[in-house]
């Protein structure tokens, strides 16, 4: 489902670009509104959340899939915990559908989907490690690094249970909005892969933006 | 199959949780005894416990959504912990995740250890908390798990639907394990079963030995991905403690 959002980027609290290959971790408040933006087209914006309170308590695309009944996420997607707690709802959409179920890139997985001597190059679960270690005042580790969501990124699911990696159905600019349900932390890999013809193999800047409640 | 005698097997009720630790060349059958099993399941490295079973890279490096015979489950280390080397079922779920408390009371009722002994509504996500937690894990440690004899199928909108003839008595898959594996289970009813009454079907567990996958083995064959998952495989059962 497409929805606009009323937000103008002049009233942000916050903006920042995050280069392809580069992280971005944050605390977002309860209320506000944060927007990923696809500067360029079919860029994969590897997200999870957890809560700030109680970060063992985190993102579960198990959870949301079921409670929604779909496999896809759009406008009223709520974005549930483990324990079946909202972290937030997707208020804005430009693109239409994002994939959860395809996961995050890793040198280790890279060996077995692209090839083996791919295992020295950068992907998006060296981004999130790297991101727990430069701001371990969040206490987390490789321990917490669940099923992320790819913001972008288009997974069809096939009648007889095939899984198709599709062209994405964003384009230069879109972009997807969240409200946070309770105050969360944000990490976001912006995708380093350029193995997948998803990206055309051009990895391409993302920014986000924030605004207050 | 397994080439050799059971050398152990073990009748798992309906909403029970068990763990065991299974060495790489051993074979662990699940039998549906009566039809419309459920049996969740997750996989750790005993060795190192936060190498864990990985749901979407399983599915993506297979191009799958379900899990049958010539299925790879992966780590997030790009390694195997088992393969499907047969299953007359044809689909197991690893999206639907896992009952929880509050589901089982809202959709079945809730019934209390001190009310009904071994007859109380057990849940899978508290299951894996009890099982994980005897090897040290915790609420961060927890995965998307596999179901086991479920299917939840997707229509082109993405809709999913839960099938409750999927599995019939007597139906069967075998999982041979390529390294030490720790595995935790419960048979607690996948969570999208619409069934009117707590369903509790009954798992036989059958352990025997197997032979390690030959270069024409099925499972390694069946994508070319898995190839390179059994050399990553290999590779760390040669180097590491979980050397045989």
């Amino acid at each position: 489902m497409l929805r606009e959002s009323t937000r103008t980027p002049d009233s942000a609290r916050f903006r920042k670009v995050i280069l392809a290959g580069d992280y971005w971790v944050d605390l977002v408040r309860k209320g506000e509104h944060f927007r990923i933006v696809d500067l360029e087209g079919n860029q994969a914006a590897d997200t999870l959340l957890f809560s700030a309170a109680d970060p063992a308590d985190r993102y579960s695309f198990v959870d949301t899939l079921r409670a929604q009944r779909n496999v896809f996420l759009s406008v009223g997607s709520r974005l549930l915990s483990t324990a079946g707690n909202m972290l937030a709802e997707i208020v804005a959409d430009t693109v239409g559908r994002h994939d959860t179920l395809g996961g995050a890139c890793s040198t280790e997985s890279n060996t077995v989907r692209y090839s083996l001597d791919k295992r020295t190059m950068h992907a998006c679960r060296d981004s999130f490690v790297l991101a727990l270690v430069e701001h371990d005042q969040f206490g987390l580790t490789k321990r917490d690094l669940t099923h992320n969501i790819n913001f972008f990124m288009n997974v069809p699911v096939t009648a007889e249970g095939g899984l198709e990696f599709a062209d994405g159905l964003s384009g230069p600019g879109k972009y997807v909005e969240l409200c946070a349900a309770m105050d969360i932390i944000v990490l976001i890999s912006n995708c380093p892969q350029l193995n997948n013809p998803c990206n055309a193999y051009n990895p391409t800047p993302l920014e986000i933006l924030i605004w207050g409640p | 199959m397994s080439s050799e005698a059971i050398f152990h097997e073990a009748l798992i009720e309906g909403g029970k949780h068990w763990s065991l630790t299974v060495r790489s060349g051993v074979v662990l059958r699940l039998v549906d005894v009566k039809g419309g099993a459920n049996v969740g399941m997750l996989f750790y490295n005993p060795c190192n416990l936060l190498e864990r079973y990985n749901a979407p890279d399983t599915l993506k490096c297979q191009h799958t959504f379900k899990l049958t015979q010539g299925h790879c489950l992966y780590s997030d280390m790009g390694r195997i912990f088992c393969s499907i080397i047969a299953d007359s079922v044809g689909w197991h779920d690893t999206v639907g995740g896992d009952s929880t408390k509050a589901l089982v009371a809202q959709r079945w009722g809730e019934k209390s250890y001190q009310s009904h002994r071994n007859g109380w509504t057990q849940n899978g996500h508290d299951s894996f908390l009890v099982e994980g937690g005897k090897y040290g894990l915790s609420r961060r440690d927890l995965a998307a798990n596999v179901n086991w004899f479920s299917k939840v199928s997707v229509d082109e909108g993405g809709a999913m639907t839960f099938d409750s003839s999927n599995s019939a008595a007597g139906a069967y898959v075998d999982l041979r394990f390529e390294m030490d594996t720790l595995v935790l289970l419960h048979t607690c009813p996948h969570p999208m079963d619409p069934a009117a009454e707590y369903p509790r079907a009954p798992v036989s567990i059958q352990l025997s030995k197997a032979a390690r996958a030959t270069n024409d083995d099925l499972c390694r064959n069946s994508h070319p991905e898995n190839m390179r998952g059994f050399v990553n495989t290999e590779l760390y059962r040669q180097c590491t403690c979980d050397g045989v």
